[in-house]
């Protein structure tokens, strides 16, 4: 456990040590508030809610989350570190898990400093707030999908720019299998089981029902297996291929 | 306290390391010789627990790599090849990591950082970031780090690469004096490390043990063992030469330099011979020198060989 901290404030030191996290902030905030107040038409629904903020996540994510997760092991495996790191006495989980949390702290962060929607909202109306803090909690257990699958990748490979654009594939994928867009394309001709089953594969399905205010234990749990499972996909992959 | 068994390892059909076996005890310096893609490093990473054997395991103070890793990595000071270490991290910052991985914190963090900052000379750069760093310094940075718990075992991949002369002298007598209590593996190209440091060589190539034993006993396998050199007026005559060749003992006589040297055959003693003679015809002698035998002659004749075929077992 010790261990895993140590790791954890070496790797979030990592991200504060370079220009990455400040611009990953900026760039994060700033997408954040175009599609709020542009594209989500804010203040034209007239309704005090963080409905049109929470809605462009996944989006964001898909872009944004593999910029935070590429570097992950891709950067230990291309400067030779990875092999410093796994000499030392440590357990392949800990080292899993404290490079993981790190991201996921990281992307927490930005996700706090998203407070001044949350000021604005409260000052033009009266939201109901627990649906935003449950809204908040779902955009941060997807954004822990997106970084564990992004760990995962980023494992496979010492190219951060091919860590980043398979993770972003990936996620997307993820992502759009719940959208109407591709339940429209299969309702009709295909089987309902099917239907379902993609439905339910989808971040997108799983982060909208919390985000209308309910968080279900099957939605957190489905979030939290997907973290798990790449994770553990992650450990194996190190294992297995140690020097390239 | 260090003890290699069997090991091999191959990556699909190219075997890197075939059968390697040796134990390292307390007070000894093995100096690891091979040409590039001997295998010397994939050897290395298998007993520091990177690489998984294909076969055979390494025990290190009892511990057995395989089975019981992390116990065994807390025994190991391992340098890796290259001297990674994270570029962004000042070296306070990454020996600070890597004390608190190795167990320690506050007084006696801080107390084993600056033991081995003062050993390895790396205090003015401790607040400047990794990868701004001079090779030399990049190099004693992931020394410092490989020291800092005092470990039992010592596995340095080419640790005075990229150092001047004079930081190649310091990391000797670093290491010279760390001797008595540990078993140290050191990776060189450089033969002349090896007879300054080694109290061992083992020499390898095509991932297979072609000679081991101290530098000395080595060296003898040169022919420039017991030759001698030797700087006469009109030295270069050919009566001269043919006189010495046709001494009992002499396998051979060569021009070097100025003067001539004779080999002797099998390395067994000549000088004595080559006094007489040359007291006998009145020859001014102005130099005379027995040579103990060059280990680069024994390197180059070990490992030029050709690839052995591999058996058909």
């Amino acid at each position: 456990m010790g261990n895993v901290l140590t790791i954890f404030r070496r790797e979030l030191t990592a991200y504060f040590a370079t220009p990455l996290a400040y611009v990953f902030i900026v760039i994060f905030l700033v997408m954040a508030g175009i599609l709020t107040f542009f594209v989500g038409n804010f203040f034209e629904r007239g309704q005090a809610d963080l409905q049109p903020f929470f809605t462009f996540h996944p989006w964001l994510y898909v872009v944004l989350i593999p910029a935070l997760s590429m570097r992950l092991w891709a950067e230990e495996r291309r400067s030779g570190t990875i092999e410093l790191f796994l000499t030392l006495p440590i357990r392949m989980t800990e080292a899993v898990a404290g490079k993981f949390l790190a991201a996921w702290c990281f992307a927490g962060i930005a996700l706090i400093l998203t407070f001044p929607f949350w000021v604005t909202v409260n000052f033009l109306g009266h939201p109901d707030n627990g649906v935003i803090l449950a809204s908040y909690i779902a955009s941060w257990l997807m954004a822990g999908a997106f970084l564990a699958v992004g760990a995962c990748v980023s494992a496979m490979t010492k190219n951060q720019v091919i860590a980043f654009v398979v993770t972003a594939a990936l996620v997307f994928i993820f992502t759009v299998a719940g959208s109407p867009i591709v339940l429209g394309l299969l309702q009709g001709w295909a089987p309902e089981w099917l239907l379902h089953g993609v439905a339910q594969a989808s971040f997108l399905g799983h982060f909208s029902a919390i985000t209308r205010g309910v968080i279900d234990l099957r939605d957190v749990i489905y979030f939290l297996s997907i973290i798990v499972a790449f994770l553990a996909a992650n450990a194996i992959l190190i294992d297995l291929e140690k020097a390239e | 306290m260090l003890e290699i068994r069997h090991l091999v390892k191959s990556f699909g059909p190219l075997v890197a390391v075939d059968d390697v076996s040796f134990t390292v005890p307390q007070g000894e310096v093995l100096g690891f010789l091979g040409p590039n893609g001997a295998g010397k490093s994939t050897t290395m990473k298998m007993i520091t627990g990177f690489l998984a054997p294909t076969a055979g395991t390494a025990i290190i103070c009892g511990y057995d790599i395989a089975t019981r890793p992390i116990a065994a990595k807390r025994h190991i000071g391992y340098l890796p090849e290259g001297a990674p270490a994270y570029p962004d991290m000042t070296p306070d910052d990454f020996l600070g990591f890597i004390a608190h991985i190795r167990g320690f914190s506050g007084e006696e963090a801080t107390r084993r950082i600056g033991r081995v900052v003062e050993m390895i000379r790396i205090a003015e750069v401790m607040h400047q970031p990794i990868e701004t760093l001079s090779k030399g310094y990049k190099r004693r940075v992931g020394v410092a780090q490989a020291l800092l718990h005092d470990p039992d075992v010592l596995i340095l991949d080419e640790p005075t690469d990229g150092l001047d002369p004079n930081q190649k002298y310091e990391m000797r007598s670093v290491i010279a004096a760390m001797r008595p209590n540990k078993a140290i593996i050191i990776s060189t190209h450089l033969l002349e490390e090896v007879e300054a440091v080694c109290s061992r060589a083992i020499i390898i190539a095509h991932g297979r043990i072609l000679a081991d034993g101290t530098p000395a006993a080595l060296a003898q396998r040169s022919r420039h063992h017991n030759a001698v050199r030797l700087a006469i007026a009109g030295g270069s005559d050919a009566n001269v030469k043919a006189e010495l060749a046709a001494l009992p003992g002499v396998a051979d006589v060569d021009t070097a330099g100025d003067g001539l040297i004779v080999f002797s055959r099998g390395g067994h003693p000549v000088v004595g011979a080559i006094a007489d003679l040359a007291r006998e015809r009145g020859w001014t002698v102005s130099g005379l020198q027995v040579e103990r035998g060059r280990l680069d002659d024994v390197f180059r004749e070990i490992t030029a060989a050709p690839r052995p075929t591999a058996a058909a077992a």
